[in-house]
Protein backbone atom coordinates (compact mmCIF):
# COMPACT_ATOMS: atom_id res chain seq x y z
CA UNK A 1 0.00 0.00 0.00
CA UNK A 2 1.33 3.53 -0.90
CA UNK A 3 1.52 6.36 1.65
CA UNK A 4 -1.14 8.28 1.00
CA UNK A 5 -3.48 5.27 1.62
CA UNK A 6 -2.08 4.34 4.35
CA UNK A 7 -2.30 7.52 5.99
CA UNK A 8 -5.86 7.57 5.14
CA UNK A 9 -6.68 4.42 6.84
CA UNK A 10 -4.76 5.68 9.40
CA UNK A 11 -7.07 8.59 9.69
CA UNK A 12 -9.94 6.57 8.76
CA UNK A 13 -9.24 4.20 11.86
CA UNK A 14 -8.54 6.70 14.70
CA UNK A 15 -11.52 8.79 14.42
CA UNK A 16 -13.49 5.05 14.40
CA UNK A 17 -11.92 4.78 17.81
CA UNK A 18 -13.21 7.38 19.02
CA UNK A 19 -16.20 7.37 17.40
CA UNK A 20 -16.55 3.94 19.12
CA UNK A 21 -15.63 5.06 22.21
CA UNK A 22 -12.76 3.28 23.06
CA UNK A 23 -10.86 6.42 23.10
CA UNK A 24 -11.41 9.78 23.91
CA UNK A 25 -9.98 13.10 24.22
CA UNK A 26 -7.09 12.31 26.80
CA UNK A 27 -5.52 10.40 24.26
CA UNK A 28 -5.36 12.91 21.54
CA UNK A 29 -4.03 15.05 24.27
CA UNK A 30 -0.99 12.54 24.35
CA UNK A 31 -0.51 12.56 20.69
CA UNK A 32 -0.15 16.26 21.02
CA UNK A 33 2.86 15.81 23.74
CA UNK A 34 4.27 14.04 20.82
CA UNK A 35 7.02 15.80 19.12
CA UNK A 36 10.07 15.56 17.10
CA UNK A 37 12.29 15.04 20.45
CA UNK A 38 9.47 12.54 21.97
CA UNK A 39 8.89 10.60 18.66
CA UNK A 40 7.78 7.14 20.91
CA UNK A 41 5.68 9.03 23.93
CA UNK A 42 2.19 7.27 23.23
CA UNK A 43 3.68 4.03 22.24
CA UNK A 44 5.80 3.93 25.70
CA UNK A 45 2.85 5.37 27.90
CA UNK A 46 0.85 3.00 26.06
CA UNK A 47 2.91 -0.10 26.59
CA UNK A 48 3.13 1.07 30.39
CA UNK A 49 -0.38 1.02 30.12
CA UNK A 50 -0.77 -2.27 29.36
CA UNK A 51 2.29 -3.72 31.32
CA UNK A 52 0.28 -2.28 34.39
CA UNK A 53 -3.03 -3.46 33.99
CA UNK A 54 -1.77 -6.94 33.10
CA UNK A 55 -0.81 -7.22 36.10
CA UNK A 56 -4.23 -5.26 38.24
CA UNK A 57 -5.78 -7.92 36.11
CA UNK A 58 -3.97 -10.80 37.67
CA UNK A 59 -4.31 -9.45 41.16
CA UNK A 60 -7.93 -9.12 40.33
CA UNK A 61 -8.54 -11.74 39.25
CA UNK A 62 -6.49 -13.74 42.15
CA UNK A 63 -8.36 -11.31 45.06
CA UNK A 64 -11.93 -11.70 43.83
CA UNK A 65 -10.86 -15.89 44.04
CA UNK A 66 -10.13 -15.71 47.57
CA UNK A 67 -12.39 -17.66 49.95
CA UNK A 68 -13.08 -14.56 51.93
CA UNK A 69 -13.20 -11.48 49.07
CA UNK A 70 -10.70 -8.69 50.94
CA UNK A 71 -13.46 -5.66 48.83
CA UNK A 72 -10.97 -2.83 49.82
CA UNK A 73 -8.13 -4.34 48.24
CA UNK A 74 -10.16 -5.43 44.91
CA UNK A 75 -10.85 -1.33 45.32
CA UNK A 76 -7.91 -0.25 45.24
CA UNK A 77 -6.82 -2.17 42.08
CA UNK A 78 -9.87 -1.04 40.46
CA UNK A 79 -9.09 2.72 41.33
CA UNK A 80 -5.83 2.26 39.99
CA UNK A 81 -6.77 0.89 36.92
CA UNK A 82 -9.44 3.63 36.46
CA UNK A 83 -6.80 6.34 36.72
CA UNK A 84 -4.58 4.85 34.38
CA UNK A 85 -7.18 4.15 31.65
CA UNK A 86 -8.60 7.62 32.23
CA UNK A 87 -4.65 8.96 32.21
CA UNK A 88 -4.30 7.68 28.87
CA UNK A 89 -8.03 7.97 27.22
CA UNK A 90 -9.33 4.46 27.48
CA UNK A 91 -12.61 5.77 27.75
CA UNK A 92 -14.71 2.39 27.44
CA UNK A 93 -11.98 0.44 30.09
CA UNK A 94 -12.51 3.13 32.46
CA UNK A 95 -16.32 3.16 32.06
CA UNK A 96 -15.83 -0.38 33.43
CA UNK A 97 -14.02 0.39 36.26
CA UNK A 98 -16.39 2.94 37.05
CA UNK A 99 -19.09 0.07 37.46
CA UNK A 100 -17.18 -2.44 38.65
CA UNK A 101 -16.13 0.69 41.71
CA UNK A 102 -19.67 0.25 42.41
CA UNK A 103 -19.88 -3.15 43.26
CA UNK A 104 -16.84 -3.36 45.34
CA UNK A 105 -18.98 -0.59 47.54
CA UNK A 106 -22.04 -3.13 47.90
CA UNK A 107 -19.35 -6.10 48.51
CA UNK A 108 -20.99 -7.84 45.74
CA UNK A 109 -18.83 -10.92 44.38
CA UNK A 110 -20.98 -12.05 41.75
CA UNK A 111 -21.36 -8.87 40.63
CA UNK A 112 -17.95 -7.61 40.74
CA UNK A 113 -16.69 -10.78 39.21
CA UNK A 114 -19.09 -9.94 36.42
CA UNK A 115 -17.82 -6.67 36.27
CA UNK A 116 -13.81 -8.38 35.96
CA UNK A 117 -14.84 -9.80 32.91
CA UNK A 118 -16.21 -6.32 31.48
CA UNK A 119 -13.57 -5.17 32.41
CA UNK A 120 -10.64 -7.47 30.87
CA UNK A 121 -13.18 -7.92 27.36
CA UNK A 122 -12.53 -3.93 27.13
CA UNK A 123 -8.91 -3.87 27.59
CA UNK A 124 -8.40 -6.86 25.22
CA UNK A 125 -10.55 -4.70 22.71
CA UNK A 126 -8.47 -1.48 23.18
CA UNK A 127 -5.41 -3.39 23.28
CA UNK A 128 -6.15 -4.30 20.02
CA UNK A 129 -7.29 -1.66 18.34
CA UNK A 130 -4.33 0.58 19.82
CA UNK A 131 -1.85 -1.95 18.55
CA UNK A 132 -3.07 -2.01 15.32
CA UNK A 133 -3.00 2.02 15.75
CA UNK A 134 0.50 1.59 16.32
CA UNK A 135 1.22 -1.02 13.24
CA UNK A 136 -0.18 1.29 10.79
CA UNK A 137 1.71 3.67 12.41
CA UNK A 138 5.15 2.30 11.58
CA UNK A 139 4.14 1.23 8.08
CA UNK A 140 3.48 4.70 7.18
CA UNK A 141 6.87 5.63 8.83
CA UNK A 142 8.82 2.52 6.92
CA UNK A 143 7.06 3.35 3.85
CA UNK A 144 8.50 6.99 4.32
CA UNK A 145 5.54 9.17 4.95
CA UNK A 146 4.77 11.59 8.47
CA UNK A 147 1.97 9.82 10.30
CA UNK A 148 -1.02 12.56 10.07
CA UNK A 149 -2.11 14.55 13.42
CA UNK A 150 -5.40 13.35 14.10
CA UNK A 151 -8.09 15.56 16.29
CA UNK B 1 18.54 40.67 40.12
CA UNK B 2 16.58 39.21 37.21
CA UNK B 3 13.58 36.82 37.61
CA UNK B 4 14.96 33.45 35.99
CA UNK B 5 12.99 31.76 33.35
CA UNK B 6 11.16 28.44 32.93
CA UNK B 7 14.29 26.47 32.05
CA UNK B 8 15.82 27.36 35.78
CA UNK B 9 12.83 25.70 37.64
CA UNK B 10 12.83 22.02 39.36
CA UNK B 11 9.66 20.64 39.45
CA UNK B 12 9.51 18.00 41.48
CA UNK B 13 6.41 15.32 41.13
CA UNK B 14 4.74 12.53 42.90
CA UNK B 15 2.98 9.95 42.02
CA UNK B 16 3.20 6.36 42.88
CA UNK B 17 1.73 5.66 39.43
CA UNK B 18 4.17 4.31 36.60
CA UNK B 19 1.72 6.12 34.14
CA UNK B 20 0.76 9.34 35.71
CA UNK B 21 4.51 10.25 36.52
CA UNK B 22 5.19 9.32 32.60
CA UNK B 23 2.60 12.08 31.77
CA UNK B 24 3.51 14.74 34.30
CA UNK B 25 7.21 14.56 33.20
CA UNK B 26 6.31 15.49 29.75
CA UNK B 27 3.58 17.84 30.40
CA UNK B 28 6.41 19.27 32.87
CA UNK B 29 9.38 19.00 30.23
CA UNK B 30 7.15 20.92 27.28
CA UNK B 31 7.19 23.01 29.83
CA UNK B 32 10.56 23.85 29.88
CA UNK B 33 10.88 22.71 33.86
CA UNK B 34 13.89 20.81 34.72
CA UNK B 35 12.08 17.25 36.40
CA UNK B 36 11.99 14.87 39.07
CA UNK B 37 9.81 12.07 39.71
CA UNK B 38 9.32 10.10 42.67
CA UNK B 39 6.68 7.34 43.27
CA UNK B 40 6.12 8.13 47.22
CA UNK B 41 5.56 10.73 49.36
CA UNK B 42 8.25 9.39 51.40
CA UNK B 43 10.98 9.71 48.70
CA UNK B 44 10.31 12.89 48.51
CA UNK B 45 10.82 13.94 51.42
CA UNK B 46 14.06 12.07 51.07
CA UNK B 47 15.14 14.16 47.69
CA UNK B 48 13.93 17.30 49.45
CA UNK B 49 16.70 16.76 52.28
CA UNK B 50 13.69 16.79 55.04
CA UNK B 51 14.70 15.94 58.22
CA UNK B 52 12.48 15.10 61.54
CA UNK B 53 13.37 17.58 64.15
CA UNK B 54 12.94 20.47 61.93
CA UNK B 55 9.83 20.52 63.58
CA UNK B 56 11.41 22.10 66.58
CA UNK B 57 13.24 25.08 64.32
CA UNK B 58 10.10 26.78 63.43
CA UNK B 59 11.38 29.54 65.18
CA UNK B 60 14.40 29.63 64.13
CA UNK B 61 15.78 32.23 61.54
CA UNK B 62 15.55 30.67 58.25
CA UNK B 63 18.86 31.18 56.78
CA UNK B 64 20.48 27.71 58.22
CA UNK B 65 20.70 24.94 55.86
CA UNK B 66 18.72 22.43 56.39
CA UNK B 67 18.46 21.20 52.90
CA UNK B 68 21.70 19.11 52.10
CA UNK B 69 20.79 18.63 48.50
CA UNK B 70 22.60 20.43 45.85
CA UNK B 71 19.36 20.97 44.16
CA UNK B 72 16.78 23.21 44.65
CA UNK B 73 13.25 22.70 44.36
CA UNK B 74 11.20 25.40 42.74
CA UNK B 75 7.21 23.77 43.10
CA UNK B 76 6.10 20.13 44.50
CA UNK B 77 3.02 18.68 42.67
CA UNK B 78 1.82 15.40 44.01
CA UNK B 79 -0.75 13.07 43.65
CA UNK B 80 -3.61 13.07 46.56
CA UNK B 81 -4.13 9.05 46.75
CA UNK B 82 -1.05 7.06 47.47
CA UNK B 83 -0.80 4.01 49.86
CA UNK B 84 1.13 5.26 53.14
CA UNK B 85 1.45 9.00 52.93
CA UNK B 86 -1.08 10.59 51.05
CA UNK B 87 -0.50 14.05 49.23
CA UNK B 88 -2.12 15.84 51.68
CA UNK B 89 0.23 14.07 54.33
CA UNK B 90 2.89 15.49 52.63
CA UNK B 91 1.73 18.31 51.80
CA UNK B 92 1.15 18.68 55.86
CA UNK B 93 4.84 17.88 56.16
CA UNK B 94 5.76 20.42 54.10
CA UNK B 95 4.20 23.15 55.51
CA UNK B 96 4.97 22.30 58.84
CA UNK B 97 8.68 22.21 57.70
CA UNK B 98 10.76 25.79 58.38
CA UNK B 99 13.19 25.01 55.25
CA UNK B 100 10.06 23.70 53.04
CA UNK B 101 7.02 25.71 53.55
CA UNK B 102 8.03 27.81 50.69
CA UNK B 103 8.14 25.47 48.06
CA UNK B 104 4.39 25.69 46.37
CA UNK B 105 2.78 22.64 46.46
CA UNK B 106 0.21 21.72 43.96
CA UNK B 107 -2.42 18.71 44.24
CA UNK B 108 -3.43 16.40 41.49
CA UNK B 109 -6.20 13.95 42.17
CA UNK B 110 -8.93 12.07 40.12
CA UNK B 111 -11.76 12.41 42.18
CA UNK B 112 -13.46 15.68 42.54
CA UNK B 113 -14.57 15.56 45.96
CA UNK B 114 -15.05 19.44 47.56
CA UNK B 115 -14.13 18.55 50.69
CA UNK B 116 -10.68 17.19 49.87
CA UNK B 117 -10.10 20.34 47.66
CA UNK B 118 -10.57 22.67 50.52
CA UNK B 119 -8.86 20.68 52.78
CA UNK B 120 -5.73 20.81 50.87
CA UNK B 121 -5.98 24.38 49.62
CA UNK B 122 -7.08 25.27 53.17
CA UNK B 123 -3.49 23.31 54.71
CA UNK B 124 -1.85 26.01 52.12
CA UNK B 125 -1.85 23.42 48.45
CA UNK B 126 -1.92 26.42 45.63
CA UNK B 127 -3.82 24.50 43.26
CA UNK B 128 -5.64 21.70 43.01
CA UNK B 129 -5.84 19.81 39.77
CA UNK B 130 -8.35 16.80 38.66
CA UNK B 131 -6.64 14.30 37.06
CA UNK B 132 -5.91 13.55 33.58
CA UNK B 133 -3.56 16.64 33.77
CA UNK B 134 -3.66 18.57 31.11
CA UNK B 135 -0.84 21.08 29.56
CA UNK B 136 -3.56 24.21 30.35
CA UNK B 137 -3.01 23.10 33.63
CA UNK B 138 0.39 23.07 33.35
CA UNK B 139 0.54 26.40 32.36
CA UNK B 140 -0.96 27.73 35.67
CA UNK B 141 2.58 26.78 37.57
CA UNK B 142 4.94 29.60 36.42
CA UNK B 143 2.85 32.53 38.85
CA UNK B 144 3.40 30.31 41.67
CA UNK B 145 7.26 29.17 41.30
CA UNK B 146 7.94 32.93 39.99
CA UNK B 147 6.52 34.30 43.39
CA UNK B 148 8.24 31.98 45.62
CA UNK B 149 11.60 32.35 43.91
CA UNK B 150 10.70 36.29 44.07
CA UNK B 151 10.56 36.01 48.08
CA UNK B 152 13.86 34.34 48.30
CA UNK B 153 15.62 36.87 47.28
CA UNK B 154 13.93 39.42 49.86
CA UNK B 155 14.68 40.16 53.23
CA UNK B 156 14.56 36.97 55.57
CA UNK B 157 11.25 36.99 58.17
CA UNK B 158 9.95 39.64 55.83
CA UNK B 159 5.95 38.80 56.21
CA UNK B 160 3.01 40.13 54.45
CA UNK B 161 -0.49 39.35 52.79
CA UNK B 162 -0.23 38.21 49.45
CA UNK B 163 -2.04 41.44 48.12
CA UNK B 164 1.15 43.35 48.60
CA UNK B 165 3.40 41.65 46.33
CA UNK B 166 5.99 43.96 44.67
CA UNK B 167 5.27 44.85 40.81
CA UNK B 168 8.41 42.24 39.63
CA UNK B 169 5.86 39.57 39.20
CA UNK B 170 5.60 38.68 36.24
CA UNK B 171 1.49 38.64 35.59
CA UNK B 172 -0.36 35.28 34.82
CA UNK B 173 -0.17 34.37 31.60
CA UNK B 174 -2.85 33.68 29.34
CA UNK B 175 -4.00 29.80 29.75
CA UNK B 176 -3.67 28.15 26.58
CA UNK B 177 -6.74 26.00 26.60
CA UNK B 178 -6.63 23.54 24.14
CA UNK B 179 -10.20 23.08 22.31
CA UNK B 180 -11.52 21.44 24.99
CA UNK B 181 -12.31 23.16 28.64
CA UNK B 182 -14.24 21.47 31.20
CA UNK B 183 -15.43 23.44 34.16
CA UNK B 184 -15.34 21.13 36.22
CA UNK B 185 -11.74 20.93 36.41
CA UNK B 186 -11.86 24.49 37.73
CA UNK B 187 -13.50 23.02 41.17
CA UNK B 188 -12.96 25.48 43.41
CA UNK B 189 -9.50 26.04 42.70
CA UNK B 190 -9.57 29.97 41.53
CA UNK B 191 -11.90 31.61 43.95
CA UNK B 192 -9.95 30.13 47.34
CA UNK B 193 -6.86 30.66 46.28
CA UNK B 194 -6.77 34.07 44.85
CA UNK B 195 -8.42 35.42 48.35
CA UNK B 196 -6.73 33.54 50.93
CA UNK B 197 -3.94 35.28 52.62
CA UNK B 198 -1.25 33.75 54.32
CA UNK B 199 2.18 35.05 55.87
CA UNK B 200 4.75 33.86 54.18
CA UNK B 201 8.38 33.20 55.31
CA UNK B 202 11.61 33.30 53.12
CA UNK B 203 12.04 29.80 54.64
CA UNK B 204 13.79 27.83 51.80
CA UNK B 205 17.46 27.53 51.95
CA UNK B 206 19.02 28.09 48.72
CA UNK B 207 22.57 25.76 48.29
Amino acid sequence: MEVGQLQRKFVDYTASLFCEGFLDEQFTQLQQLQDESNPDFVVEVVSLFFEDTEKLLNDLTRALDQQSVDFKKVDAHVHQLKGSSSSIGAQRVRNACIAFRNFCEEQNTDACSKCLLQVKQEYSLVKNKLDTLFRLEQQIVEAGGAVPMVG
Amino acid sequence: MAISTESEFHVLAVDDSIIDRKLIERLLKTSSYQVTTVDSGSKALQFLGFHEDEESNQNRPSVSPMIHREVQVNLIITDYCMPGMTGYDLLKKIKESSSLRNIPVVIMSSENVPSRINRCLEEGAEEFFLKPVRLSDVNKLKPHMMKAKAKDHQEPAKQGPEGSETPEIQSVQPQQTPAQSSNKRKAMEEGISQERTRPRYSGLAVI
